[in-house]
């Protein structure tokens, strides 16, 4: 019997528009225009400023536990805006702000989720994304089973999903690319590859040269993109979700970029990362050449910075004003929303709370003649 | 003898292990170069290097499933679960395989590994990160549960937990993690597993409760009139359950009151107040009282302490008890 090769491997890497803001105009052909860069601009100018902001709140504690999405603004907003807004569907990580504000998502949700008020995950009417995903890597199932339902019903919608490097490394990622493919469904893997799951680093975290790779064994076109490249990753999305959408099955997207802040604000990256790498890739930040390349085209100044800051700093304030000035929930919530009609002990608990230790209907004439408890 | 806190009585009592048995190796998500989330690992890769404390890839089942496989070699694995919310993963190969192997193998092959876990609310943590699901575990034959409240007791039964020859379920009560700190003794020492532990004596009702809640009850205690006599006792192992010294104190005391986080629907509770039944029957003065987590998702932390049994609550549940 011959040796041969049954199969060859190729992972291709796309980057547009570089480190120093200098455009490939060929491949930026088609893609986005200058009033498009212009506007994603501002939206990076926001989410970084929500997102200190954030980082401020928790630390003077007003919030909880606050994941920095620093950094990682272009891999949101370039996806983000290759999709349909109210017609694809979102369905997030956290570390993915940007693209959530972009399809319609008030700001002031995120803050509440990380304020420990679920209000923040009651998305509105129209808005199509899910609310924020604390596990790792279980959304993409659920992401494969939406984009499934839009296959049965002919609907020409696709669906993007997000997650780490580190979630490719649970079952649930793999379960969920194997059934994209083997159903053929219109969704798009999109891996934000930060380069670090808390303190564990890329490398560590898979011996595979990409992660874009992966894709390959489940039979999935797949792509590594330069993830700080709003060029590079509005492409890639929007060919991957044009692909989707005439009934060519999933695809991967690595965006290559890094998380600038800690993992979340309960973590110190200080104590394993090293501060060099740290400042290399801020220099690859994607704000630095999205603003390059605005200033080179004459389409930006320190002006026009200044104002936006402005705009940026007074749309954040507001924001921040209507996640704080909100009242707490009753706890009634607690209950509430546990199922369509509720159970009998559950109501009981729920409408007992204050009147007893448990809830429990401690009204009955030869109960209440003993404890005295329903009078308290 | 050092004041520690529970993390640093955790935390020393698995360099105690590692040092006296070299089969102990300790694997989980961002424990060697980072010392764990809570820091429980801090400075043990440094001292027994990356092949014994080992960072693994993102995946709990993988954790959880491989240290089956060390264990079925002859090592004694500590795997760590960063948080009870990401157990869901790890379920399957902890219940259905590490719970069994005993049994379904006829007793040759034993799985003798010790998954740590953070667990319980109070801290004011994201979603998936306050849930006290102890009794899924303890309703799971094979497995042997434990929760201490102390970092005495928690390093006296970590050690007895990596010595067991059958996996053990070691749930750590974030609450109490830096709370407050007490003698640890340096010297190697035991707690056997399935010994509860009287706080308190008393002669009008008992309190079962474990983990965090200890401390809340202690604090509703101090609440209640001084002729009120309450017996406290720390379950500190979920299972095996110490019957007796809970029956003990029943048949002394006639009342009951048991406290947990977790929701109240064949929650432990549910199990303690039928063993008081089976056992105590004819002592009895008034029906075994619950206060407990509601039958709901755990809230996020804006109305976790809604939630949760605290102090006044627990007041309020010993005085219905008493007042029966």
């Amino acid at each position: 019997m011959p040796r041969k090769v049954v199969y060859e491997a190729r992972v291709e890497y796309v980057q547009i528009l570089d480190e120093e803001g200098r455009l490939d105009a060929k491949l930026a052909a088609g893609t986005l225009t200058d009033e498009q860069v212009a506007f994603l601009y501002e939206q990076m100018v926001i989410c970084r400023q929500y997102d200190e902001v954030a980082f401020k709140l928790q630390r003077s504690g007003r919030m909880g536990t606050y994941p920095q999405n620093k950094g990682q603004e272009a891999a949101a907003l370039g996806s983000g805006f290759a999709a349909k807004k109210g017609a694809d569907f979102l369905v997030p990580c956290y570390r993915e702000n940007a693209a959530l504000f972009l399809h319609g998502l008030p700001m002031e949700h995120i803050l509440l989720h990380w304020m420990g008020d679920e209000r923040g995950n009651q998305i509105p009417e129209g808005v199509n994304v899910t609310p924020i995903s604390i596990p790792i890597g279980t959304q993409m199932l659920h992401a494969t089973g939406i984009a499934w339902a839009y296959k049965i019903r002919r609907e020409p919608r696709c669906v993007i999903t997000y997650f780490g490097d580190g979630a490719t490394s649970e079952g649930d990622f793999h379960e969920a690319a194997n059934f994209a493919s083997t159903l053929q469904v219109p969704c798009i893997f999109f891996c934000q590859n930060n380069q670090w799951a808390i303190s564990v680093p890329r490398e560590t975290q898979t011996a595979s040269e990409t992660i874009a790779q992966k894709a390959l064994a489940y039979g999935m076109p797949t792509v590594q993109v330069d993830g700080n490249d709003l060029f590079a990753v509005y492409k890639e999305t929007r060919d991957a979700l044009e692909r989707a959408r005439s009934g060519g099955g999933p695809s991967f997207i690595e965006a290559v970029t890094y998380r600038l802040g800690d993992h979340t604000t309960a973590d110190d990256a200080r104590r394993y990362r090293d501060p060099e790498e740290v400042a290399a890739w801020q220099q690859k930040d994607p704000m630095i050449r999205t603003r390059r390349y605005l200033e080179n085209k004459g389409l930006w100044d320190d002006d026009r910075q200044r104002a936006a800051e402005e705009r940026a700093k007074a749309i954040v304030q507001e924001v921040v004003r209507a996640a704080e000035g909100i009242e707490k929930p009753t706890t009634d919530d607690i209950f509430n929303f546990t199922f369509a009609e509720l159970p009998a002990e559950i109501v009981r608990q729920r409408d007992t709370l204050r009147t007893s230790s448990i809830g429990q209907d401690r009204t009955h004439p030869d109960v209440a003649s003993r404890t005295g408890a329903s009078t308290r | 003898m050092a004041q520690m806190t529970l993390v640093q009585a955790i935390n020393h009592a698995l360099a105690h292990e590692m040092e006296r048995d070299d089969r102990v190796v300790v694997l989980g998500e961002d424990v060697g170069l980072n010392g764990g989330v809570f820091r429980v690992t801090e400075g043990l890769q440094k001292r027994f290097g990356p092949e014994r404390v080992a960072d693994t890839p993102l995946a709990e089942s993988g954790i959880m499933g491989t240290a089956i496989g060390l264990a079925m070699a002859g090592m004694r694995p500590v795997p760590e679960i960063q948080f009870e919310g990401f157990l869901g993963p790890a379920y399957d190969q902890l219940v259905n395989h590490a719970a069994r192997y005993r049994t379904r193998s006829r007793g040759a092959v034993t799985i003798p590994l010790t998954v740590r876990v953070p667990v319980g609310g109070g801290i004011h943590a994201p979603e998936l990160h306050s849930d006290s699901p102890e009794a899924i575990y303890a309703h799971h034959p094979g497995l042997k549960v434990v929760m201490p409240s102390t970092p005495y007791d928690a390093k006296g039964l970590l050690l007895s937990a990596i010595r067991d020859p059958d996996p053990v379920v070691f749930f750590e009560p974030k609450r109490v993690y830096r709370s407050f700190r007490e003698d640890v003794p340096e010297d190697d020492y035991t707690i056997p597993i399935g010994q509860a532990k009287v706080v308190a004596e008393g002669t009008d009702v008992t309190v079962v409760t474990w983990g965090a809640p200890v401390f809340q009850c202690l604090a509703a205690m101090d609440e209640l009139p001084e002729d009120a006599s309450i017996e406290l006792i720390d379950l500190r192992t979920i299972y095996p359950i110490d019957v007796e010294t809970i029956v003990e104190s029943v048949r002394k005391t006639g009342r009951c009151v048991v406290v947990h986080e977790a929701p109240k629907t064949a929650g432990l509770g549910a199990e303690i107040a039928t063993l008081i039944q089976e056992h105590c029957f004819l002592h009895l003065e008034a029906p075994v009282q619950r206060c407990t987590g509601f039958d709901t998702v755990m809230p996020y932390y804006k109305l976790e302490l809604d939630y949760l049994p605290e102090s006044p609550r627990i007041q309020k549940a010993i005085e219905e008890c008493l007042a029966y």
